[in-house]
């Protein structure tokens, strides 16, 4: 019996029990469309990240306040006020490698303007910002020498702070105050959209970082000191020269641990990429689970079929049929069930991956490999799982089988 | 003299039940030419059954030698077995043995699908020529439930046609069907002995043996008469009894 002829088969045997194959393939259809759609939305979250990243900058190195326990882990910013503005200073005077190099100085306030008020985070930059962290204004203009030399008192409004004090309207020209003072705003920037982590990139407001020391009371640290290489390849070299004007500027004898951090974007984005990798590997677990239950659905139901079709057993070895032949059909039967069970996962998992994505507005990538490894394994638990009860049929005596009612 | 389709020397087959031995067949010696027609009888647990599923392959013999066409069969395996089963015999039972919900079609090509040395024809135009050879030309995709009991048996004729065996074996192939039905489902086994056929029929009721040339009558396992027959034509009866329907 050719293969052709054993999958035709087993497909007219599955037509005969329309409804009772549909209901024992569900189990593997929302096995495999389950693996299709968090392997597809792990895989965007990690693209977007991969995205963000790059659009960060590859020559950038970020300095925080604080001791590291690990790559990409720091003590919590602030936790350590240890960057000061004189390090900044000296950072800017000594270093070689990193021409660009500003201060982001951290401030929490409420934003008001006319009727409405918003709590933003307020960054204090020099006006390299913009070139280091890649960030273009989409009306207005920057920040320049002239707003950080007299402090003056502008701001640019990142997208979402924007939106929610002045509605749909250009913001620039307008006036809003923080902490009492009032700023004008000179700029508005482009949308940066979400960070890996889900925070709002574009709610924030920046101001120039002398305006926000001499001007601005309340509680203020340097939460970053963002550096720009001058090259990709310079990045290492930029770390370590900053690492050694740091030390020495607070005073650090050779045993004492750094008071601070310096990282680049790859750690930044192994941290986030181990993270995402993680949770990717979660949701295939579950997902795998999904399916060895389908897989037992389908074994369970192959039981109690080989029972059924007893008499049919008896009648086919009668008929010539060798015990592999028996084996075989049932075999396949199982196999085309949960493979036909894999076809329409994969099916469902890429339009719920669709809906996800239209309704969340996350990234969600399906991949080739995931659809082919998730009807390979499809196939493999048909294999598993279709092997016991196809070699309880075939084992049956023809004599008995045929005597069955 | 042409070598026998079946030869049974002092065949035995024992059974051991809860510990005591059985003897379902205790020296069976049988010899059928090519072209018999045979009916054997005997009441239940004479042995019928076991007889028959040792000319069947279906089960082999304890003690003694079967040869089949010349072959013996105590020698083959379980695999070898099969393949006799399927290009030497035929089939046909007492309750049809249909597949339910396949076509007649279907049916009668299954024996087709596990033989394995017909290359070139199309299983399912030699199903077709092995239906309209039993008059069910018209029927061809009809289920079993669609067909009524004296064609569901002639689809299980056709089926064990198909492979052109040796042996046609029948089990009580008219217990389940009414008196009329019954000459029919014989007028079309004689016009198949007619054409040089072998067949076994094994039944318990003489009026059916009364059809064949020759009848074996079991009993305790063992051949008890060996009668010639003077044949009954079933034509006829079936022209009698179609005459008395009428009148």
């Amino acid at each position: 019996m050719t293969m052709l002829r054993l999958v035709q088969m087993a497909l007219g045997s599955l037509r005969r029990h329309v409804g009772r194959s549909l209901l024992t393939i569900l189990g593997v259809v929302i096995g495999v469309a389950s693996v299709v759609v968090m392997v597809a939305i792990g895989k965007g979250a990690e693209a977007a990240v991969n995205a963000k990243i790059a659009g960060l900058g590859t020559n950038l190195v970020v300095i925080t306040p604080g001791a590291a326990a690990g790559a990409g882990v720091s003590g919590g910013a602030g936790s350590m006020d240890s960057l000061t503005i004189d390090d900044v200073r000296k950072l800017t005077q000594e270093s070689v490698e990193a021409p660009l190099i500003t201060p982001v100085i951290q401030t929490f306030s409420m934003a008001v303007a006319g009727k409405n008020n918003w709590r933003t985070s307020i960054y204090g930059v020099d006006v390299s910002y913009f070139e280091i962290r890649r960030w273009n204004i989409s009306s207005g203009r920057v920040l320049d020498e002239t707003d950080v030399r007299n402090s003056r008192k502008v701001c640019l409004l990142g997208a979402t702070v924007a939106q929610v004090l002045f509605g749909g309207d250009d913001p620039v020209g307008k006036t809003l105050r923080l902490r009492g003072v009032p700023l004008e705003v000179v700029g508005l920037l482009e949308t940066k959209g979400q960070t890996a982590e889900g925070n709002d990139q574009d709610d924030v407001t920046l101001v120039p970082y002398t305006t926000v020391r001499s001007r601005m009371a309340g509680r203020q640290f340097i939460a970053q000191i963002l550096m720009s290489a001058r090259s990709e390849s310079a990045v290492p070299a930029a770390m370590r020269e900053a690492r050694a004007i740091l030390r020495e500027a607070h005073g650090l004898s050779t045993r004492a641990e750094d008071d601070f951090t310096v990282r680049d974007q790859g750690q930044i984005a192994a941290a986030a990429k181990g993270a995402s990798e993680v949770m990717t590997t979660l949701l295939l677990a579950v997902a795998s689970v999904s399916l060895v239950v389908g897989g037992i659905g389908i074994m369970n139901i192959m039981l109690v079929s080989v029972t059924e079709r007893t008499r049919e057993i008896g009648i086919r070895r009668a008929l010539g049929a060798r015990r592999r032949d028996v084996l075989l059909q049932f075999l396949v039967e199982a196999v085309v069930l949960s493979g036909v069970g894999g076809i329409l996962g994969a099916g469902l998992g890429m339009a719920v991956t669709a809906l996800v994505g239209r309704l969340t507005g996350w990234a969600t990538v399906v991949t080739a490999d995931s659809v082919v490894v998730a009807l390979a394994f499809s196939f493999g638990v048909g294999v598993f799982f279709g092997w016991a009860p196809a070699r309880r049929a075939a084992a049956l005596d023809p004599i008995e089988a045929l005597r069955s009612s | 003299m042409s070598v026998p389709v079946v030869a049974l020397v002092d065949v035995g087959r024992r059974f051991e039940v809860g510990g005591a031995v059985v003897n379902a067949l205790a020296g069976v010696d049988l010899v059928i030419s090519p072209g018999e027609m045979v009916a054997i009888l005997g009441t239940s647990g004479s042995g019928k059954s076991t007889l028959l599923n040792v000319l069947g392959c279906l089960d082999r013999p304890s003690s003694g030698e079967y040869r089949l066409d010349g072959e013996d069969v105590a020698t083959l395996d379980d695999d070898a077995l099969a393949g006799l089963r399927n290009a030497r015999l035929g089939f046909v039972f007492q309750s049809f043995n249909l597949l339910p919900r396949t076509s007649a079609l279907d049916n009668v090509a299954l024996p087709l699908f596990y033989g394995r040395h017909r290359p070139g024809s199309d299983p399912l135009v030699q199903a077709r020529i092995a239906l309209e050879r039993v008059g069910l030309g018209d029927r061809l995709h009809h289920h079993p439930n669609q067909l009524s009991g004296g064609q569901q048996q002639r689809v299980a004729i056709a089926r064990a046609l198909v492979t052109e065996p040796s042996l046609l074996l029948a089990d009580e192939p008219t217990g389940n069907l009414d008196s009329h039905t019954t000459v029919e489902v014989m007028v079309l086994l004689q016009s198949l002995h007619a054409e040089g056929k072998t067949i076994i029929l094994v039944t318990h009721e003489r009026d059916v043996a009364m059809y064949c040339q020759r009848a074996i009558t079991l009993a305790d396992g063992r051949i008890v008469r060996d009668d010639s027959v003077s044949q009954r034509s079933a034509e006829v009866d079936l022209v009698r009894l179609d005459a008395e329907r009428l009148a």
